[in-house]
């Protein structure tokens, strides 16, 4: 799988690598099943989406800041963002369609393409 | 001509063992995982009463080594939910995620039960919010505030006792003056210093979801109908589980709770169709019973391939059956 194309996000690093462009992140922990479960997608998305959008994933167990900022109480929780700004959140397991969905109406083919790297 | 002889819908105990059982058959059976792969056992911890496991087992690497001992033999895995059955015409027809759709000569259904809300509207609004039906999910968040658990079956002390590990406090919600626990899981709960009951009380409510995290509940008493609020921070819900049968609804004959009805070991209303674990199990609805009717499932659907009539199928198994 792909899962080195899976952003790690930090609480030191989690400002700078979302303020430009459309970031999907993946708050998760080892322990937490239905984590494991959306992970796969996860993993795919970012191959899909890649130069259009990033996907990222933060585990909370080691970051407890970011998670606690945006007051996430329950994994898996995934939030989009663009451009530094909250656009959505959704809470617990979803098939892969629905967040592909999500990605593509924020991340059209074709206005991405200029994100720089 | 049917693409495959033996579709099963569901990757828990029972979807695994039929298509354990079904593939070292040589049925090369197809199984759709669902969304929740592998079941309610992904969100458990230990589990202690799984035969072959002295020590016990973590509930999502049992399922873990369920799914590789049958990938083994061959079973071929769809990830995605199954979105359409057909089980009026031969072959049956299955439409996957992705709209395609797989004919079949036999249907395994091994969609199990989920976890049930409260129908009051806020818990949902409020789920991932401070309100889960997943303690080992989310109680993480919990460290020192006051919760709440719904609830009084054995699922909600497993609860309560392992957020009691986390929380300051933890209060249990129970709608009758007993609990349906197991003795030893009653004990365990009622010794347990940081837990609190409180009897013949409903929640009506879930605060705040205008402020979109929880910071109460609304519980009535049911004796003298007097509503208060508990000033908890999260709620865990655990009132039983919904079987998952919208799929099937107007096809095969459900009970009044929207269990598939079985009879003579797996067999549904429809020949052909078989159904095996918590889906038409709200009795025993364990990991171990689950694995045993998934293997019912897939020797009844061998048996029904082979065209063996129904009273010799039954002849065949009671004479094997020590009397």
């Amino acid at each position: 799988m792909a899962s080195d194309k899976v952003k790690i996000l930090t609480d030191g690093n989690f400002e700078q690598e979302i303020k430009q462009g459309v970031t999907l992140v993946d708050f998760w922990a080892p322990w937490c099943g239905p984590c494991r479960l959306i992970a796969p997608s996860v993993e795919a998305l970012a191959s899909e989406f890649e130069g259009r959008a990033t996907v990222a994933k933060m585990n909370v167990d080691e970051n407890p800041i970011v998670p606690a900022k945006f007051r996430i109480l329950g994994i898996p929780t995934l939030l989009l963002f663009k451009d530094g700004e909250l656009a959505e959140t959704i809470v617990g397991l979803r098939p892969k369609d629905e967040l592909a969905g999500l990605l593509n109406r924020h991340a059209p083919v074709g206005v991405g393409d200029a994100k720089p790297a | 001509m049917a693409d495959r002889k033996v579709v099963i819908i569901g990757s828990g105990p029972a979807g695994l063992t039929a298509a354990l059982y079904s593939a070292r058959a040589n049925l090369s059976p197809l199984l759709v995982d669902g969304l929740e792969a592998g079941g309610q056992l992904m969100l458990t911890t230990a589990v202690e009463n799984f035969p072959g496991f002295r020590t016990g087992i973590q509930g999502p690497q049992l399922m873990e080594e369920m799914r590789e001992q049958a990938a083994h033999f061959g079973t071929e895995f769809v990830q995605g939910d199954v979105t359409r059955v057909d089980l009026r015409a031969r072959p049956f027809a299955v439409t996957l995620g992705d709209d395609r759709t797989v004919t079949t000569d036999t249907l395994i259904i091994a969609t199990g039960a989920s976890a049930r809300w409260l129908d009051i509207g806020s818990d949902k609004t409020l789920s991932g919010r401070g309100v889960s039906t997943c303690a080992t999910c989310d109680g993480y968040f919990f460290r020192e505030k006051p919760i709440g658990v719904v609830g009084g079956g054995d699922s909600a002390m497993e609860e309560a006792i392992y957020l009691a590990r986390l929380a300051s406090k933890v209060t249990v919600i129970h709608r009758r003056d007993t609990l349906r626990a197991s003795k030893i899981m009653q004990d365990k709960a009622f010794k347990n210093p940081k837990i609190d009951f409180v009897w013949n009380a409903e929640v009506e409510d879930v605060k705040d979801v205008s402020r979109g995290h929880v910071t109460g509940v609304v519980i009535r008493d049911l004796k003298t109908q007097q509503s208060r609020e508990l000033p908890l921070q999260g709620l865990f819900i655990a009132i039983g589980h919904t079987p998952n049968t919208a799929l099937f609804r107007g096809q095969l004959q459900l009970d009044d709770n929207g269990y598939i009805v079985t009879h003579s070991g797996t067999k549904t209303s429809v020949p052909g169709v078989f159904a095996a674990g918590d889906v038409q199990d709200h009795v025993y609805r364990q990991a171990v019973t689950a694995a045993g009717t998934g293997c019912m499932a897939a020797l009844d659907a061998e048996r029904y391939l082979e065209g063996i009539p129904d009273e010799e199928t039954e002849a065949t198994m009671s004479a094997g059956r020590p009397a």
